[in-house]
């Protein structure tokens, strides 16, 4: 990786991004929205992967495009009786479309006097190795929290969800 | 042409606007689901965007994206869970009609 960004590919998987977000925005489809965000979650693999970034990378890729994608998926299949009921009315509320505009542009004035970066990216950037070597030394205690987490969130998701005949 | 932080800032921006955007206005409780994760992605955007850019040998942002994933897939597992609860009781799971608690 060199330690300048190229603009072209960043312009690619942003322009990706943001058009998915639209899309599944704008999809009338529940299914269809499914699979928007699906391409969205691509499109930020790619972006981590620009950054050097590939555990991370790879992690979106399993995690997001494959597992929560799947649930998405299935989710929408369990709840819906026909297959018309994926279509739904677009659901925009002017009040929710303000809101957002209005947050989007308090972000844009914070984020566009606010560069503290030398401008270029770092040339310098570790990999895989050295992430897993801090993983398990610095980062040691919030990562088994993190899956003690996984586990509570396990249990809670078969209680939830699981068959209530037997309660 | 590069790309500085900024754009990466910019474009976190519009992912979690159009993702609160989302969450805000849609009325089936799976597609605010698919909203909530769209704005933990732009987040995770602008903290490995931070961590490339400003202490790319600490790595402190790709923790801290990898711990955001890790509290977005439990909280999906678990949303997901109760939407499926909430349609055997309710049988719908659309956020309008499910006003039990309503004064």
């Amino acid at each position: 990786m060199t330690d300048q960004l190229p603009l072209v590919p960043f312009l690619l998987l942003a322009g990706a991004a943001v058009g998915g977000a639209l899309g599944m925005v704008l999809a009338r489809n529940v299914v269809h929205a499914a699979f928007w965000l699906l391409e969205v979650m691509l499109a930020v693999a790619g972006l981590f992967l620009l950054m050097s970034a590939e555990f991370l990378a790879l992690v979106q890729v399993m995690v997001y495009a494959g597992a929560v994608s799947v649930l998405m998926l299935f989710t929408i299949m369990l709840t819906l009786r026909r297959r018309d009921d994926a279509k739904r009315p677009r659901d925009l509320s002017m009040a929710a479309l303000v809101l957002a505009l209005l947050f989007g542009l308090a972000v844009f004035f914070a984020v566009s006097g606010f560069d503290p970066s030398p401008g270029v990216m770092p040339a310098a950037a570790p990999g895989i190795e050295a992430f897993g070597r801090l993983l398990f030394t610095k980062w040691a205690l919030p990562f088994e929290i993190a899956s003690v987490l996984l586990l509570i969130a396990l249990v809670g998701a078969v209680w939830w969800g699981g068959g209530d005949e037997e309660r | 042409m590069t790309v500085g932080l900024s754009a990466f800032l910019l474009l976190g921006a519009v992912l979690f606007c159009i993702g609160l955007f989302g969450a805000l206005s849609k009325k089936s409780a799976v597609m605010v689901l698919m909203s909530l994760e769209l704005m933990t992605n732009a987040v995770n955007i602008n903290l490995v965007a931070f961590s490339r850019f400003l202490a790319p040998t600490q790595m402190t942002g790709q923790f801290f994206a990898a711990f955001v994933m890790v509290v977005a897939a439990a909280e999906i597992g678990l949303g997901l869970a109760l939407v499926l609860a909430l349609y055997r009781r309710a049988q719908t799971i659309e956020l309008d009609r499910i006003d039990r608690l309503k004064g």
